[in-house]
């Protein structure tokens, strides 16, 4: 193998450090014995048992919880429905307009998504609460669980439908049967997307919110305006650590998933 | 059992499908056959249900089938990319029509090990499509499709993605398989050699229109058009005039210079109408001495030698700088054949040998 050139080895360095030393610091920090954040007093996790203790957190982490899988159960829904509809529905009047229109979310301003949602509730005389801040959310992640999954119908031989259709489904059952299992895998990663997006979305959710229901990014931004405490950077570090597994447990699925569908495949070849 | 009625599609300006009528008869392995974009899996796609004509009508057995859509006929089609349900293994993509049926569950195991005994499938029952070869992916998709005893099946370029040794074989496969079943087979394909293997009757289609339909020999033999007979196989057309001379006989002047050539022809030409002479390469012999008894015989020189193992074809330019084709059966090894490069020669032919066509 190449020896790295010592420029490469640089720039890897560098840029690495760019991404990763904030949290890096952080985690370090959630360890530290001392109240006061910038100062190293030894190691400790006392600040993670008080984070168990903390009410107010963990009702926040709760109605987060809730808010992503409610919003994100809900945008899969329609945003699969409305993939499905704009890739295989034809040609129909405006149809040009309709898939420009729901990619439009993805580039508008949080804050005027929230601005707009804020100015409807209140027009409608809804109160401001956890269902709102579900609303919310699955408005704005539904066109990225749209963008998944109609990536994957453009790639989906339309053959396999028809030949459900000639073997006597229904187009619903055509649907429920063929289509839905094959496309799953981009359901399901649309689902985490517009879940991880659900969890730590802080705009759209401090303009939805009510009195009775604060997410954990918003308590976070609040109490951080009152000075950063060992608390929160103990919570930031179990979110990374989700966070982290939770990308590493997909990743290798998928790696997984691959590596048998080539063996397979390969196996089929030999006989 | 088919039926095509004055049937016209069209997709905006396009005319797909013009004015076509035609029939087509139980238990028969009817090949539709034409170049990419001649209508011919517009035709199918109808057979089946998922296009509507824009006018005429088409009927089964004698139901008009404009109204039924395409889950609730008894017909069934076999996808070109095979449309296996990557999900499910190779049982329950055969057991998939079955099930839609709500046939019990006894009957449908009976079925779909029938199905895999005739298509030599028992020992791939429990894998997936992407575990299995193309060949055999091939003949799930078959299985899949003849399950539920269609009256019809359509098969849609079923052997273009397997490689030609396959092909062939599959060819045969598949002819066998529709003895056995009875069903009418109706298949769609641009590979002339499948359609006149396979098929008892081949439809020839052009630009949304049939050109002709005819068993195979005669499609070969007697061509009706010029179309038909440079679409199979291969051909010499020689341009002329023709002029009748004796029954069913015309002489037909084709250069100045050159003697005309003398052609049978059952069908009529009026003297001096421009016409054709279709004459395939291996009805062309080839000879140094110029042949005492020939119909007819012209003096060229080889351009070219195509060997191709059991033949070989020899391009032969005549002083009119027109090219023609002869293919002899090479019966001798090839180190003792007779011509070779830059020689001249004598072709000569019958006069039944060609098929007199109108420009």
């Amino acid at each position: 193998m190449n020896r790295m050139s010592w420029f490469n080895a640089v720039s890897l360095t560098l840029g690495f450090a760019f991404l990763y030393i904030p949290m890096v610091i952080l985690v370090i920090f959630s360890f530290n014995e001392s109240k006061l954040v910038t100062v190293w007093a030894g190691f400790s996790t006392k600040w993670y048992g008080e984070l168990l203790q903390n009410e107010a957190f963990l009702n926040a982490a709760w109605v987060t919880i809730k808010v992503a899988v409610f919003s994100s159960t809900m945008a899969t829904v329609l945003g699969t429905i409305a993939a499905y509809v704009l890739v295989r529905g034809g040609r129909f009047m405006g149809r040009t307009l309709f898939s420009g229109m729901i990619y439009a979310p993805l580039v508008m301003p949080e804050v005027i998504t929230g601005l707009s949602l804020l100015l409807l509730f209140i027009g409608i005389g809804l109160d401001r609460g956890v269902f709102t801040i579900v609303l919310a959310h699955t408005t704005f992640s539904m066109c990225y669980v749209s963008v998944v999954v109609s990536s994957r119908l453009v790639t989906f031989d339309r053959s396999l439908e028809e030949a459900a259709l000639d073997l006597g489904c229904s187009a619903s059952e055509a649907f429920r049967l063929v289509t839905l299992p094959i496309i799953a895998p981009a359901v399901i990663s649309g689902w985490l997307l517009a879940f991880t997006l659900s969890l730590d979305d802080l705009v759209i959710a401090s303009f939805t919110s009510g009195p009775s229901a604060t997410t954990l990014p918003i308590k976070i931004f609040s109490a951080v305006r009152l000075g950063v405490s060992p608390e929160i950077n103990a919570l930031s570090t179990i979110m990374i650590s989700i966070v982290t597994v939770g990308v590493i447990t997909a990743s290798l699925v998928t790696k997984h998933q691959v590596a048998r569908q080539k063996r397979e495949e390969q196996a089929a070849v030999r006989t | 059992m088919i039926h095509f009625q004055n049937v016209t599609k069209r997709y905006g300006e396009f005319t797909a499908i013009d004015n076509l009528t035609i029939d087509i008869y139980e238990r028969e392995f009817y090949a539709l056959l034409g170049p990419s974009g001649c209508g011919k899996t517009t035709l199918m796609r109808m057979l089946a249900g998922f296009e509507t004509p824009t006018e005429g009508k088409i009927f089964l057995a004698g139901q008009d089938i404009a109204p039924v859509p395409p889950n609730k006929r008894a017909v069934n089609m076999m996808f070109q990319s095979y449309a296996l349900f990557p999900h499910l293994s190779i049982w329950e993509n055969i057991a998939f029509g079955l099930k839609r049926e709500k046939m019990p569950k006894h009957d449908i195991n009976d079925r779909v090990d029938e199905m895999l005994r005739l298509t030599r499938l028992e020992k791939f029952a429990r894998r997936k499509p992407h575990q299995i070869s193309g060949g055999q992916r091939q003949r799930v998709a078959l299985a899949r499709s003849l399950a539920k005893h269609p009256k019809l099946l359509l098969l849609d370029e079923p052997l273009g993605a397997l490689d030609k040794k396959l092909r062939q074989d599959t060819q045969f496969e598949l002819m066998d398989i529709q003895e056995k079943t009875g069903t009418t087979f109706v298949i769609v394909t641009h590979d002339q050699e499948e359609a006149m293997t396979v098929a008892s009757r081949v439809a020839v289609m052009d630009h949304g229109k049939i050109i002709q339909v005819a068993t195979p020999d005669r499609i070969y033999e007697s061509p009706n058009s010029v179309y038909v007979a440079d679409f199979i196989g291969d051909v010499n057309l020689i341009e002329g005039t023709a002029k009748l001379n004796g029954s069913e006989a015309y002489a037909m002047s084709w250069h100045e210079g050159h003697e005309p050539l003398t052609v049978k022809s059952p069908t009529a030409f009026s003297d001096g109408q421009k016409c054709h002479l279709a004459i395939r390469p291996e009805k062309v012999a080839i000879s140094a001495e110029k042949p005492a008894e020939a119909d007819n015989a012209v003096q060229g020189r080889i351009l070219d030698i195509a060997y191709l193992g059991n033949i070989s074809t020899y391009h032969v330019e005549l002083p009119t700088g027109a090219v023609i084709k002869a293919q002899t059966a090479n019966t001798r090894r090839i180190a003792r054949r007779a011509f070779t490069w830059e020689d001249t020669v004598w072709l000569s032919w019958t006069a039944t040998a060609g098929v007199l066509l109108a420009d």
